[in-house]
C-alpha cells in the first residue's frame, strides 16, 4: 500500500499541467471561473484543441484513439483540468456513445463515429429518460416502427441536455411493444437531429437557466444502418453505457474546486467581526466536508484500481455517486449560506461573455445561489440516489 | 498510487484473522473480559508466538513491522474480534516511547509477551488535552521522584512497568517541560485502583506520592515522544473500531436476511435496505480515512497529525451511526448481553471516548487545516 502519487504520475500530473497553462485559452478560463454561460463554439474549440493533443478520450481503448491512461492518471488530468478552470468535456459521444460503438457497433458505424467524435465534428444527444420514464428507464414508449430501410420514430424524450446544441442522438425506443419483458422489446438508435420530424424545445430550469430540452419526434426516419446491437436488444447496450467507464461519477476534483473556492470565500466574508472562516460554527462545517472529501477521493481511488485497467466499477459505483453527489451538494449548500443576503441578488446577465456590470455585493456572491439550486439534479440524475441505493442492495447486501 | 497489500502484510492479516475467528470466540472474550486481571494470559502469550506484538514495532527495535499499515492491519482483525489483551496499552502506547528511544531490550520483552506496559498520562481534569499535565518530578540526591494522580490507564492495574507523564517545568497546560519516566508500579509510592469499562476492558486511577521514575528520553522533552504515542494509539483505534464496524455491518445484513415479520424477511422492506446502504458507504468512507492516516503515519507533523485527526473523527461520526443503527435495525434483541452485537456497538460508541472525540479532532483537525495553510 501507498498513498503517494509515484514520480511519474507526479512526472504526468506535470506535462498536464504545463500543457493547460500553455495550451487553454484564458477566454475560456475567465468565463468558467466567472460561472458564465459558455456557448456551441466555446465547447468546439476545447473539444479541438483537446483532440488534437490526443486527450480527448481517456476511456478508449489506444488502437481507437483513446489515451490508455491508467485510473490514476484520470483522476489527475481530471483534477489539473478543473484545477485551470478548464471547460468541462461533454461526455455523450466521447465518454458514453465511444465505448458503446467500440463494444456493439459495426465496422461501418465504428469507422464512421468514432473519428467524428474525437474530431469533435459530431455533438451527441442521449435520448433515455421520457416523461413517463426516468427512474424507471424500462418504462420508455417511444416508438419505432420497421418499415423497409428504415425505422419510423414516434415519440418524446426529456432532460436531453444540450440538445439544443447537438447535431446527433443515440436514442432508446421500443421496437416491440409485445415482449414478454418490457426489457426485452427495446433497441439503440442513432438518430440525425436534421431529420424531419424532430422539434427541440427547451426545458429552463428552477434556477432560470437552459441546459436540458424535451425532443419531441413525429414520424422520424431513421436508416436501419443505424441501430447499434441488435434489434430488441438495446437494453443490453443501455446498460453497458450506463455501467461503462465511471472514473468521474464521485466528482472529486469538481468537489475539490468547490471547497478550494468556499475557503477563499469565508476567509474574505465577514462575520462579528472575523472572518468567517474564523467562526467556529462554520469553520466546523466546512471541515467536515473537507474530511468527507478526503476520504472519498482515496474511496473513489481505491475503488476504481480494484475495478482494473479500463473496467468499470459496477455496482461499487452506486456508492461513489451517492457519497460523491452528497459531498457536491453540501459544498453548495456552504457556499450558498457563506454569502449571506448576498446571495439573493440575480443578474442572469451577468453571466454572458463580456459582462462589465456591477455586482450588488461581492462578484462571486452572483452565482452561488444558482449553483446550489442547480446541484439539487445531482442526486436526481444518472440514476436518483435511491435508485442507486436499490442496486446497492441487491448487488452487493444480496437483498 | 498503490492500494494492494504486500504479501507479506497480507499473510500477517490472514494469520490474524484465522487465529482470531478459531481461537476467540464471543464466549472465551467475556470469560477473559470478566476475569480479576481482565484478559487472559495464556492467550497473550499465544498471540506474540504469532509475532502479532512484533508487527507493531519496527526493526530498529528487532520487530519486524512497526509501520501505519502493520498498526491498521493487526488492530482491524483485533477489532473483528474485539480483543482484550493489551494491544493497546502495551503494545502500542507504552511501547512508543521505548520504540522513540530505542530501548530494543525492554520491547523484547513486550514483544514475546513477558513484560506489560502501559502509558499513565491522561489526569482528572485533563479531559483530550495532550499538554495537560499536572504530575510533578523533581530530581533529588537519589534520582526522580515522581508525585500527581492518572486517570483511566488502561491496563494499567496490570502493567509490570508503567510509563508516566511528569511535569518538570512550566505551566499545567504548557508543551514545555513534560517528561516521561520508567515507573515500577509495585514500589511503595504508587496506588493503584483498578476497574473493568463499559466494553469489555481494564483500566486504573494511579496516585503516586515521590514514587521513584527512571527517565525515558530527555526530561523537559517529552511532548513530541507523548503526541507520538496517542497519535499511534489513534490510528490503532480508529483500525479496531473499522474491524468491529465491519462484523456489526455483517450481523445486521444478516439478521435482516433471516429475521421473519410480517411473513417476510425484515430486509425485504426498502427503508431497512437503503439504511444498510448508507452505513456500507460510510464504512468505506471510514476506511478510506483510516487508509490515509495510516499512510502518512511517519510524514511530516502537520500531515501526519491532520490525517490522523481526519480520521479519528470520522470514525467517531461514522462509529456512533453504525453502533445505532446496528442496534435499532436488530431490535429487542440488541438490548440483551447474550448477543455478539452489542458488545460491537459498545466498543465502537467508546472508542470514541479514547484519545479525543470527534469534536475534539474535528477543532484540531481544524488547527492543523490552517498550519498547513
Amino acid at each position: 500500500m501507498d498513498l503517494s502519487y509515484s514520480a511519474e504520475e507526479q512526472a504526468f500530473r506535470d506535462e498536464v499541467h504545463d500543457w493547460l497553462k500553455q495550451r487553454l485559452p484564458k477566454r475560456l478560463s475567465a468565463k468558467v471561473r466567472k460561472a458564465q454561460r459558455l456557448t456551441k463554439a466555446d465547447y468546439d474549440e476545447w473539444h479541438t484543441l483537446l483532440g488534437t493533443r490526443g486527450w480527448m478520450a481517456w476511456h478508449w481503448p489506444v488502437e481507437h484513439g483513446g489515451t490508455g491512461w491508467t485510473p490514476v492518471e484520470k483522476h489527475i488530468f481530471e483534477e489539473e483540468m478543473i484545477a485551470a478552470g478548464a471547460p468541462r468535456i461533454i461526455p455523450f459521444g466521447v465518454n458514453m456513445l465511444g465505448p458503446v460503438l467500440i463494444r456493439y457497433g459495426t465496422e461501418k458505424q465504428k469507422a464512421h463515429y468514432l473519428p467524428r467524435i474525437l474530431s469533435g465534428a459530431d455533438w451527441w444527444a442521449q435520448g433515455y429518460s421520457e416523461p413517463g420514464a426516468g427512474s424507471d428507464l424500462a418504462s420508455l414508449r417511444t416508438r419505432a416502427v420497421r418499415d423497409g430501410e428504415h425505422y419510423i420514430v414516434n415519440g418524446q424524450k426529456t432532460w436531453t441536455t444540450m440538445a439544443h446544441f447537438a447535431n446527433r442522438m443515440f436514442c432508446l425506443v421500443r421496437t416491440d411493444p409485445n415482449a414478454p419483458k418490457r426489457q426485452q422489446g427495446i433497441s439503440f438508435l442513432l438518430i440525425d437531429m436534421d431529420s424531419p420530424g424532430i422539434e427541440v424545445r427547451p426545458i429552463i430550469t428552477l434556477e432560470g437557466e437552459h441546459d436540458v430540452n424535451e425532443v419531441f419526434l413525429t414520424d422520424v426516419h431513421v436508416p436501419v444502418e443505424n441501430l447499434v446491437g441488435a434489434e430488441n436488444d438495446g437494453w443490453t447496450v443501455a446498460k453497458y453505457l450506463l455501467n461503462y467507464e465511471r472514473t468521474g461519477i464521485a466528482g472529486v476534483a469538481a468537489s475539490k474546486q468547490a471547497l478550494a473556492g468556499l475557503k477563499r470565500i469565508a476567509a474574505t466574508e465577514r462575520k462579528d467581526g472575523r472572518a468567517l472562516a474564523e467562526d467556529p460554527y462554520f469553520a466546523a462545517r466546512m471541515a467536515r466536508l473537507e474530511i468527507d472529501l478526503m476520504a472519498m477521493e482515496i474511496f473513489n481511488l481505491r475503488l476504481i484500481a480494484a475495478a482494473g485497467m479500463g473496467k468499470s466499477p459496477g455496482a461499487e459505483s452506486s456508492l461513489l455517486k451517492i457519497k460523491g453527489t452528497q459531498v457536491r451538494q453540501e459544498a453548495t449548500d456552504l457556499l450558498r449560506r457563506a454569502v449571506g443576503p448576498y446571495a439573493a441578488p440575480d443578474l442572469p446577465e451577468a453571466f454572458d461573455e463580456g459582462w462589465n456590470g456591477q455586482a450588488p455585493g461581492p462578484d462571486y456572491a452572483l452565482a452561488l445561489a444558482r449553483g446550489y439550486f442547480n446541484m439539487r439534479k445531482a442526486s436526481i440524475y444518472g440514476g436518483s440516489n435511491e435508485i442507486q441505493r436499490n442496486i446497492v442492495a441487491k448487488h452487493l447486501l444480496g437483498f | 498510487m498503490d492500494f494492494n497489500l504486500s504479501e507479506e502484510r497480507r499473510m500477517l492479516t490472514d494469520t490474524a484473522e484465522r487465529f482470531i475467528r478459531e481461537r476467540y470466540p464471543i464466549e472465551k472474550r467475556h470469560d477473559f473480559a470478566a476475569s480479576e486481571l481482565g484478559f487472559s494470559r495464556a492467550m497473550w502469550r499465544d498471540f506474540a508466538g504469532l509475532g502479532l506484538i512484533g508487527a507493531l514495532m519496527p526493526p530498529e527495535v528487532d520487530g519486524y513491522g512497526g509501520t501505519g499499515e502493520d498498526i491498521m492491519l493487526v488492530f482491524e482483525a483485533l477489532g473483528r474480534g474485539l480483543v482484550v489483551e493489551p494491544f493497546l496499552a502495551s503494545g502500542i502506547l507504552g511501547a512508543s516511547p521505548l520504540i522513540d528511544t530505542g530501548d530494543a531490550q525492554t520491547l523484547g520483552q513486550v514483544m514475546a509477551g513477558e513484560r506489560l506496559l502501559a502509558l499513565a498520562h491522561g489526569e482528572p481534569d485533563g479531559r483530550y488535552a495532550l499538554s495537560h499535565v499536572r504530575t510533578r518530578a523533581t530530581q533529588g540526591a537519589e534520582g526522580w521522584r515522581i508525585t500527581g494522580a492518572k486517570s483511566v490507564v488502561f491496563n494499567g492495574g496490570s502493567a509490570d512497568t508503567l510509563i508516566v507523564s511528569a511535569r518538570i517545568a512550566g505551566d499545567a497546560d504548557a508543551e514545555d517541560g513534560l517528561a516521561l519516566f520508567r515507573v515500577d508500579p509495585h514500589q511503595q509510592g504508587v496506588a493503584r485502583r483498578g476497574y473493568a469499562t463499559i466494553d469489555g476492558g481494564m483500566a486504573a486511577e494511579i496516585t503516586m506520592g515521590g514514587a521513584i521514575g527512571e527517565p525515558v528520553g530527555t526530561p523537559g522533552e517529552a511532548y513530541p515522544m507523548i503526541e507520538r504515542a496517542i497519535g499511534r494509539g489513534i490510528l490503532a483505534v480508529c483500525a479496531e473500531a473499522l474491524g468491529a464496524m465491519e462484523v456489526a455491518k455483517d450481523l445486521t445484513l444478516d439478521y435482516l436476511k433471516t429475521r421473519v415479520q410480517f411473513g417476510q424477511p425484515i430486509g425485504a422492506n426498502q427503508v431497512l435496505q437503503h439504511r444498510m446502504v448508507d452505513l456500507l458507504i460510510e464504512i468505506e468512507q471510514a476506511r478510506s480515512c483510516i487508509m490515509l492516516a495510516a499512510s502518512t503515519l511517519d510524514a511530516e507533523r502537520t500531515t501526519r497529525e491532520r490525517n490522523l485527526s481526519a480520521a479519528k473523527h470520522l470514525v467517531g461520526r461514522v462509529g456512533r451511526l453504525v453502533a445505532e443503527e446496528a442496534i435499532q435495525m436488530h431490535g429487542g434483541v440488541a438490548m440483551t448481553w447474550e448477543l455478539a452485537l452489542p458488545h460491537y456497538a459498545k466498543r465502537i460508541v467508546m472508542i470514541d471516548h479514547l484519545f479525543g472525540d470527534t469534536d475534539h479532532h474535528l477543532e484540531r483537525f481544524i488547527r492543523f487545516s490552517r498550519e498547513a495553510g
